[in-house]
């Protein structure tokens, strides 16, 4: 349905996706694994825990050692994206979804939760995006694009929760959602949604995630955000997780599509490895018939992003010792502030690395089968399980929430008696449940519990039949409304940006279009208080909008404190009056390898004049560097503070077919006097027609280099491989190959 | 309420079970904390449910809680706020579309709730 394609060198024009939304179908319903593959070989590499590559993404740095490959984990990788724009968002789905994210998450606007019914229109967001249907159409449809573009399904997912949950699931299922987080639970402990009515709207819910085939995410885990201390509250974790995974199976949802939201509960300072493992392995032991979502803790989250990546990556490794079928992730930078564009891909990247990483580990080691894991494990599960039977002695789920058995901070049974309480009638939307009548009716798929279509002669299997098809089945009853708020549309965003949309001018950016935003890193070598004010004043004077610290690490209380300091600047930069150097152009392996074994080439070289220098030549031709040698260059090193004489005089002596002279000292031009005279004495040696001359160090020119009449320059930052090139191309010149 | 950590005492019936009958134990508790979650789910309705009827039935989201609005106000919301939509319907002889938009609006309620005095219960 995608009705143009992308290229990966061109920016995706939002403006081109909001065109003909209302006639927007979402390809396939449900939620798409990764395809595993048995030992999948990549560049020299053998992977266990792999699956099907990309056709289209951005490997790990180091990838360019191993022919760029760019291995894909078997956990599907979640990443969060929802800054108040769903617009911009879009351009960093497709950067995410190139650094191998497929489980796409949009947070829902502050507030929506307690909105009667759908939101409409593509208003701002405040903490999220407020979730409309066009919102999600634009979404949906960018992300097929973007999914044809790297060559895998993207799962879609945003909240059933709410006052208007069964509302959304609706809208969720007509519009091809893949993924959704659903749990009365949720509601009832940090909505302060009536508990009865909680429930009964989720069996609604639950039921039309179940015929859409949306993968449910539960959100236990936010016990373990909100707790005191975190770690305690392990055994009602997984009687949370329990609650809502059974009652939704029961509602009809299919096991492989009901995940658990787990986090393990504590972080370091705290070892948390070992005090997070049993807790894994007591969760996946009595859940087992369930989806595991690792997520990271970020109940301890600070605003260092280099901490946050290693708890990340630590809560990663109890993943890979036990399961995790979806491997979320959390930007470093979640601390701080609404996460950025570069801390999504941070993120995803965090967690292929690992994942890569950890690739086979459980074929080389095991957890044991006994001792404190296996017994910490079964302490959990014995807590949970009598958790479960207090539940049922005080009268039941209600009557537990309403006596605060939930979130307290004290490791069950123990009781600190700071449980969040809910009463049973009070809440948000206490008082509107209605018992249904003997003649209660609803003509339409997926609806949850008593319906009497047989007054009408409709047939319970098949409800929708006595209206001819509800919208599940018939989309053209599907109501598609555009905008509600002519002042807050996406429309008039795209204006106020339209510019920077057209190319005509480019600003950096770390949440939206033009945001202007940069980070600056320092150590400014003094006490901690003293140091965020000298950010200040230094984001002042370069000129920077709003600068504001944060990110404080104390080095030494005296000796320096390093600053994270974010602002905007406030000019464009004009794409056209920018003097992008040519790439620098270098031929294939390949091509080297066959030109020097074809026509072999022997070079002289050394360091000339006054020089002991030896760094850059070494670099140049030394084969563990990446130098020319590589490739079959046949080098003669001749060392350092050679005479340029000697040089030639090798070169006449060994038959050389090349000269390369390092000159790093330039004072005076003597680096340039010294190619000159090295022409020179080739000519008087009448071996200039045969033999290639060129020069390099840090101060050379190459244009410079080559008025001296030698045949190419090097200057900084030139490696073997140019010069490999360069030598090749001559050669191939002179022959008249090229 | 607060209560030292019993553990040692309170778990001296379930010291002995396998962790196969822990596990077993586990949910069938869990099966009857949730079941009659479940049975309130089958035997009630909500705003949100009838409005999630109402949009599966063709009608606009800036509709859906004005007529359950309107089910609320006549006592009507035991007998389904699609199922009111879908009695006028037929009794007017307009699609399920119009009959929804005329109730939005306001129209056609006393109608409507006496369709459902006169079918009884």
């Amino acid at each position: 349905m995608a009705d143009f394609k992308l290229e990966p060198n061109e920016k995706l024009d939002v403006r081109e996706i909001m065109k003909d939304l209302d006639k927007y179908e979402p390809r396939r319903r449900g939620w798409t694994w990764r395809k595993h593959v048995d030992n999948l070989e990549m560049g020299p590499f053998q992977y266990k825990d792999c699956s099907e590559p990309l056709k289209n993404g951005v490997g790990l740095p180091p990838a360019k050692y191993f022919g760029n490959i760019d291995p894909q984990p078997d956990p599907v990788i979640t990443t969060e994206i929802a800054s108040g724009r769903f617009e911009d968002d879009i351009r960093r789905m497709r950067m995410a979804a190139w650094h191998g994210a497929d489980h796409i998450m949009v947070i829902r606007h502050m507030g929506q939760s307690h909105i009667d019914g759908l939101m409409e229109g593509t208003p701002q967001g405040i903490g999220g995006v407020p979730i409309t249907r066009k919102q999600v159409r634009a979404q949906r449809k960018a992300l097929d694009i973007i999914e044809d573009e790297v060559g895998r399904p993207i799962n879609y997912h945003s909240y059933v929760s709410g006052v208007a949950g069964p509302d959304v699931a609706v809208m969720f299922a007509e519009e091809g959602i893949n993924g959704a987080h659903q749990d009365p639970q949720y509601n009832v402990l940090y909505r302060d949604i009536n508990c009865v009515r909680s429930f009964v709207d989720a069996c609604e819910s639950k039921k039309i995630l179940a015929w859409a085939d949306i993968l449910q995410i539960d959100g236990a885990h936010n016990a373990n955000a909100t707790a005191r201390e975190a770690w305690k509250v392990m055994p009602e974790l997984i009687v949370q997780h329990a609650i809502n995974a059974l009652f939704s199976e029961k509602v009809g949802i299919k096991p492989e599509n009901i995940s658990l939201s787990t986090v393990p509960p504590t972080a370091t300072p705290a070892p948390s490895v070992y005090m997070d493992l049993p807790y894994a392995v007591a969760l996946r032991d009595i859940c087992d018939r369930y989806k595991m979502r690792a997520q990271q803790n970020t109940k301890y989250i600070c605003s260092s992003a280099r901490e946050a990546t290693v708890t990340h990556v630590l809560n990663m490794l109890i993943s890979k010792l036990t399961r995790a079928d979806i491997q979320s992730t959390i930007t470093p930078d979640e601390g701080r502030n609404v996460p950025w564009h570069i801390y999504n891909i941070e993120a995803c990247d965090n967690a292929k690395q690992t994942l890569l990483g950890l690739d086979g580990l459980m074929e080389m080691v095991e957890l044991k089968e006994d001792g404190p894991l296996r017994d910490k494990a079964r302490e959990i599960k014995e807590r949970a399980c009598l958790f479960m039977e207090e539940i049922l002695e005080v009268g039941g789920y209600f009557q537990a929430v309403q006596e605060g058995f939930f979130v307290d901070s004290a490791e069950y049974p123990e009781r600190n008696g700071d449980g969040i309480a809910r009463q049973i009638e009070g809440g948000v939307g206490y008082g509107y449940i209605f018992e249904r009548e003997d003649d209660y009716m609803a003509p339409v798929t997926a609806h949850f519990g008593y319906n009497n279509v047989e007054q009408y002669g409709g047939d319970s299997a098949d409800p929708a039949a006595l209206i001819g098809g509800c919208t599940f089945e018939d989309r053209d009853k599907i109501v598609y409304i555009d905008e509600l708020d002519e002042e807050d549309c996406v429309d008039l965003r795209f204006e106020k940006v339209k510019k920077y949309l057209d190319g005509e001018a480019i600003k950096p950016e770390m949440e939206w279009c033009a945001d202007g935003t940069i980070m600056i890193t320092m150590c400014i070598p003094t006490h901690v208080r003293a140091a965020e004010a000298t950010a200040l004043e230094i984001g002042k004077k370069l000129g920077l909008e709003d600068p504001e610290v944060i990110s404080k690490e104390v080095l030494q209380e005296a000796e320096g404190t390093r600053i994270e300091m974010k602002g905007k600047v406030a000019f464009d930069v004009d794409p056209n009056n920018l003097e992008i150097p040519p790439e620098p152009h270098h031929l294939d392996d390949d091509t080297l390898y066959k030109e020097f074994s074809d026509h072999p080439m022997k070079v002289v070289c050394g360091t000339v004049g006054e020089d002991e220098h030896s760094v850059g030549l070494r670099e140049i031709i030394n084969i563990k560097h990446g130098g020319i040698e590589k490739w079959g260059i046949k080098v003669e090193y001749l060392g350092t503070s050679v005479p340029v004489e000697k040089l030639v005089d090798a070169a006449v002596e060994l038959n050389a077919d090349a000269i390369l002279a390092s000159t790093i000292i330039s004072h005076d031009n003597v680096h340039y006097k010294n190619m000159k005279r090295i022409n020179e004495l080739a000519i008087e040696k009448g071996i200039r027609d045969k033999v290639i001359i060129a020069a390099g160090g840090t101060q050379v020119v190459p244009e410079e280099a080559r008025n001296t009449g030698i045949d190419e320059g090097f200057g900084r930052d030139s490696h073997g491989i140019d010069v490999a090139t360069f030598l090749a191309e001559e050669a191939m010149r002179r022959r008249g190959d090229l | 309420m607060k209560r030292q950590d019993d553990f040692a005492q309170r778990r001296k019936h379930i010291a002995d079970l396998s962790d196969q009958e822990l596990y077993d134990r586990f949910w069938e508790l869990t099966a009857q904390v949730v079941d009659p979650l479940l049975e309130l789910g089958r035997k009630n309705t909500t705003p949100s449910v009838e409005r999630a009827v109402l949009l599966r039935m063709g009608i606009s989201s800036l509709d859906t809680q004005k007529i359950v609005e309107g089910c609320m106000d006549r006592g009507l919301m035991g007998h389904g706020a699609g199922h009111v939509v879908y009695k006028v319907s037929k009794e007017k002889g307009v699609s399920i579309r119009e009959a929804g938009e005329m109730l939005a609006k306001g129209e056609g309620w006393d109608e409507a709730a006496a369709l459902f005095k006169k079918g009884g219960k």
